[in-house]
């Protein structure tokens, strides 16, 4: 029993030290600057808890309270059921009362008009600094330690304190967020409550008008963004399909090359896609030249606009589609074809009427995620997006632009979040009403039926044209950085990469003279950060729904896969609203990057190691368990290293991704913190092409040898272990 | 070591539910010091949620679990001094044989030297000593197992518990195990709570037997008891094949009855008997097969050429019984009628 008081004394410890020494509030420098220091005896702002409390901000007492209270029950009572329910509500009293005073008290005093007359002035307060932090945390720790005293969960305060730390951070930075949008919406530029802005918004014809279908110039945005989507998912179901079935069913050629395609969106920021469809299509583009050339007619700028967006949409999101259905027309069993073929059904009946409707619900499913993926896409929009943009990108204008209309903007994204959300549950409705697909049957020797011939000729010259159409794209990401003017002057230059990745040899040294050097490093340096720490939360949280039982684990499960549906233009909107004023702030830090593509990119992680545990015998764990380790030694020393294959891919994963992504980080960049992705977009708007293109693939090979090192890496170290890891697996069989 | 419970345990009242299935009901069982007692039972009675909630896997939903004469009952796993061997081993793939063993040894704070040497002589008690080195997968499926034994008892628990240890083994193999098990727990003389759904090896490792069905203790003695003396049709049928008949005790006198069974005449221990109408027990060996003389008449619907033994189908007075003649080589042709004659073993009252 020892430990339980071990544990609360390290934590009361920590606290305790955080109250007398650390700045309770935020440092606008930054804490890890430590250039407050000098500033400690000047600036109140920059005092510890106690001190605070002593020059009136009476708000801190109840905290200081609270751990003085839990500091007497750790000495009076011995630990057990009662005393862990003491601590529990302690904890639960801290962590509502900092959220409680922290939301009510801002920068100029109250923030609500009603406090205000109830309790006479308050002097406003800065953002929770190190010292909140600690105590949040502190607090957390209590709720769970008390808990694990009473018996909850086995008495595991180990799994208690991870489930709650995450339930905490999941509800700081993914719920605080959303919620703020909806509050934003509701808010003026003051921060008063009206509604105003919603009133107006809510009936922008801008947004709802119909009028195209009467014809009008041009339908709302909503509606717009809509038709898109449904078009864009159409289209590249349709297509991985016939990627899928081509790869598994036919005699095709180039098979092992086709996968080769399924990396492809991986490592492509977004709207590189877009940027090489103008330079093909565009007005000065080179196929818009040959084919003006021939016929004489006259393309203008049509691929600037809903046609634009959706080609490039189709380009970016076959693969995942391709993805996704070549598990699904793989996990069709043979023998349900087979059996088929032995009633005398022929190659086309069989697969009108039993291959077909068992692909059904992943069909659904791939058009679900191209759905999804269309509606969050904010890169390609936002390249060939001209006159007529979509919801992502109206968001980004409403607040960056001239409108600069908070009310607007989230008005808009939560008329998205909805789209994509419904497309979610409807998602998770149907897959779960039709389970049949998941045939995984046993034994299931036997082939795949090959596809009927009169479906397999148009299938493989879709897929073969496509397929040339995406290689042609992709040359031209890779040329077009070396050409001087695309379409105007093709005469062969380096001068785009030297301008973006100079280098002269100074009297002073090296010099990084190239203009993208900065962003790179930031880049580089952020992803670094933030894959350790989404690989982590990501196995961490994946483990506890895998192997935990715990009340609540369904909900907990469920947001966390809700927020891949959560566009990331909603993200970035959200996470300014929410963390640019007290109590949490952090805009223009590098922090709030990291944090975004940590919760951004966790529900991979999460997939990927719930599905690596499924693959490990429960009872390794138990085992562990019966032989005397906690918890988290049975994490470091069982789980950890049997999961290495599935921690790198989380690794590689996270990496790539905080590299390729845009749309939420374009809110989130700052003039200190810039990121390649929003830097080469501001490229794009001014219209330098070149350097943009050449960006972007210094960025494409980047990633290519980072996925390659990982691979080899993880290559590596299975033949230097001569057996094949779950033995345990094999034994059970 | 002192403690002179050490190696006891108690079920008081034990109930465990999953969600609203009552998995076992209400387990009240003693295990003494030393004993290897067998949890056995069809699959799904409650075996594994039993031997489960003693490791603390599982915590009962009411009752009280007691080890060593301490209540356990909120402990969690790692707190509790008890190992077990899984069905599947569950041998650590990453490590190697000696520090699968040694990590119990680790676990509880000793120090990596010296766990080594503790798991070295754990090795060598299974004998697998020099084997150390190797992975788990480079081993066999019996060595496996034993490492899956040494790694549980160098920790010297109070209690070992094996579920099912012996599923994955060959049949063959599984005979030698089971006897190596049995030494080896006589030899150190811990506690061993031992569960199998195999009524052979519960007879051949136990020297108590716990019969259970659907979450209840149905009965529970040693291995000799149950099978001489089952108390329900259900236990003389799983203890050993049966044929259970309906017959009449005739007359009780000093503890032995006469019974009558469709014209033929046995005498047996009373038990609880009454002189009524009553249930007999009869093993399919526990009769001669004749072709005259007294005995109970029949008529052979079917029979089997089993090499050593021939098997037969005979329908009787007392209705159709499942009889195993090993004493002559040649089957019988089905229609011939024969009389069966008790041969005076593996008959017995259910009571
Ligand atoms: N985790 C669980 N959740 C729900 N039901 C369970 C669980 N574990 C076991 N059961 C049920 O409890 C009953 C007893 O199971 P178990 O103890 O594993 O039986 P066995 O005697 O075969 O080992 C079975 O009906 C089983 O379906
Ligand atoms: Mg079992």
């Amino acid at each position: 029993m020892n430990a339980d008081n071990r544990r609360l004394d390290w934590i009361l410890g920590g606290a305790i030290a955080a109250l007398l020494i650390l700045p309770w509030y935020k440092i606008r420098g930054g804490f890890f600057s430590f250039g407050w220091i000098g500033d400690l005896f000047t600036k109140s702002d920059l005092w510890p808890a106690t001190v605070q409390v002593a020059i009136g901000r009476w708000q801190l007492w109840p905290v200081l309270a609270l751990i003085l209270g839990a500091l007497w029950l750790r000495h009076a009572r011995p630990s057990g059921a009662d005393r862990g329910r003491w601590l529990v509500w302690l904890g639960a009293a801290g962590l509502v009362w900092l959220i409680a005073e922290g939301l009510a008290i801002g920068t100029r005093g109250w923030n609500w008009g009603l406090l205000e007359s109830m309790f006479g002035e308050v002097a406003g307060q800065p953002a929770f600094g190190a010292g909140a932090v600690i105590l949040a945390v502190a607090f957390t720790c209590l709720i769970s330690f008390g808990a694990a005293e009473r018996g909850a969960l086995k008495g595991d305060a180990f799994i208690l304190t991870s489930i709650s730390m995450l339930i905490l951070l999941v509800a700081t930075f993914v719920f605080y967020p959303i919620l703020s949008i909806f509050t934003g919406a509701f808010q003026d530029i003051d921060g008063a409550f009206t509604t105003e802005g919603v009133a107006r918004n809510i009936v922008d014809p801008k947004i709802w008008s119909l009028s195209c279908l009467i014809g009008g110039p041009s339908c709302g945005v909503a509606w717009r963004t809509l038709f898109l989507a449904l078009c864009t998912a159409t289209a590249t179901t349709g297509l991985g399909l016939a990627f899928a079935l081509v790869a598994t069913r036919t005699a095709f050629p180039f098979k092992k090359s086709l996968r080769l395609l399924t990396i492809l969106p991986i490592i492509t920021p977004p709207f590189v896609v877009g940027l090489s469809l103008i330079m093909l299509l565009g007005r000065t583009g080179t196929l818009t030249q040959v084919i003006e050339g021939a016929t004489g007619l006259e393309f203008g700028r049509w691929i600037y606009g809903l046609p634009g967006i959706w080609l490039a949409q189709v380009l970016s999101f076959t693969p995942i589609s391709f993805l996704v259905l070549i598990g699904v027309v793989e996990g069709i069993s043979p023998s349900m074809e087979e059996a088929s073929q032995t009633l005398r059904a022929g190659r086309w009946r069989t697969f009108r009427m039993v291959s077909l409707p068992l692909m059904a619900p992943g069909l659904a499913n791939a058009f679900l995620i191209g759905f999804i993926e269309s509606m969050a896409d904010f890169g390609n929009p936002l390249v060939l997006g001209g006159s007529g943009g979509v919801l992502s990108t109206e968001i980004f204008f409403s607040v960056v632009g001239a409108q600069n209309d908070p009310s607007r903007a989230a008005v808009l994204a939560a008329i998205l979040l909805c789209f994509t959300l419904s497309a979610f549950l409807a998602q998770r409705m149907w897959l779960s009403g039709k389970n049949f697909a998941t045939v995984g049957g046993k034994g299931d020797g036997g082939m795949h039926a090959g596809l009927p011939r009169r479906l397999a000729w148009p299938v493989i010259t879709i897929v073969t044209v496509w397929s040339i159409f995406t290689l042609v794209v992709y040359t031209m990401i890779l040329f077009g950085g070396f050409v001087k003017l695309w379409g105007l002057d093709n005469s062969l230059t380096l001068e785009h990469y030297a301008h973006a990745f100079g280098i002269t040899w100074g009297e002073d040294g090296l010099r990084w003279t190239g203009v993208a050097w900065n962003s790179f490093w930031t880049t580089m340096l952020i992803a670094l950060i933030a894959a350790p720490l989404t690989a982590a939360v990501g196995l961490l949280t994946g483990w506890l729904i895998a192997r935990q039982k715990f009340p609540g684990k369904a909900v907990f499960e469920f947001v966390l896969m809700m927020s891949f549906a959560i566009p990331g233009t909603v993200i970035g909107i959200s996470y300014i609203m929410a963390f640019n004023l007290p109590p949490i702030q952090m805009t223009g830090t590098a922090l709030i990057l990291i944090m975004c593509f940590v919760f951004r990119n966790m529900p991979v992680g999460v997939r990927g190691s719930i599905a690596a545990m499924a693959q490990l015998d429960g009872s390794l764990d138990e085992a562990s368990l019966t032989l005397g380790a906690n918890s988290g030694r049975t994490l470091r020393r069982v789980i950890l290293p049997l999961l290495r294959p599935a921690i790198t891919a989380a690794l590689v994963y996270s990496f790539v991704r905080a590299i390729t992504s845009i749309s939420a980080v374009i809110f989130l960049v700052s003039a200190k913190y810039n990121m390649a992705t929003a830097y080469i977009v501001g490229l794009v708007e001014n219209g330098q092409y070149g350097v943009a293109i050449a960006y972007s693939s210094v960025l494409i090979v980047v990633m290519i040898i980072v996925i390659g090192g990982f691979q080899m890496l993880v290559g590596e170290r299975r033949l230097r272990r001569r057996s094949n890891p779950p033995a345990a697996k094999e034994a059970t069989a | 070591m002192s403690n002179p419970q050490r190696g006891a345990v108690e079920f008081r009242a034990v109930r465990k539910d999953y969600g609203g299935f009552t998995a076992v009901p209400n387990l009240n069982l003693k295990i003494e010091p030393g004993q290897l007692v067998t949890l056995l039972g069809p699959s799904g009675c409650g075996k594994t949620t039993t031997l489960r909630m003693l490791a603390g896997l599982e915590t009962p939903t009411e009752g009280a679990i007691l080890i060593g004469g301490q209540d356990v009952t909120r402990l969690p796993a790692n707190r509790r001094d008890v190992t077990m061997v899984f069905q599947s081993y569950a041998l650590f793939p990453h490590m190697s044989v000696l520090d699968n063993i040694a990590y119990g040894l680790e676990s509880g704070g000793m120090k990596a030297a010296e766990a080594r040497d503790h798991a070295a002589r754990g090795l060598d008690l299974v004998g697998l000593a020099g084997r150390g080195d190797r992975l788990p997968s480079e081993l066999s499926g019996g060595q496996q197992q034993r490492v899956a034994v040494a790694r549980a008892l160098v920790l010297e628990p109070q209690v070992l518990l094996l579920d099912e240890p012996l599923s994955n083994l060959d049949a063959r193999l599984r005979r030698r195990v089971r006897t190596e098990i049995r030494e080896l727990q006589q030899r150190l003389g811990f506690t061993a709570v031992y569960v199998t759904h195999d009524q052979d090896e519960a007879l051949a490792v136990s020297d108590r037997i716990v019969v259970m069905k659907d979450g209840h203790i149905a009965q529970d003695g040693a291995p000799r008891e149950l099978y001489e003396a089952p108390a329900s049709e259900f236990i003389a049928d799983f203890i050993g094949e049966a044929n259970v008949i309906d017959c009449q005790i005739l007359s009780v006198a000093e503890g032995q009855a006469r019974i009558g069974v469709g014209g033929a005449e046995l005498t047996l221990p009373a038990r609880k008997g009454r002189p009524g109408a009553a249930r007999l027990a009869v093993r399919p060996n526990a009769f001669h097969v004749r072709t005259d003389g007294p005995g109970l008449e029949g008529r052979v619907t079917s029979a089997a050429y089993l090499g050593d033994h021939i098997e037969y189908e005979i329908d009787t007075a007392a209705g159709s019984l499942f009889v195993v003649d090993a004493a002559s080589s040649t089957a019988r042709a089905p229609g011939s009628s024969v009389r069966l004659q008790f041969s005076g073993t593996g008959v017995a009252l259910i009571a």
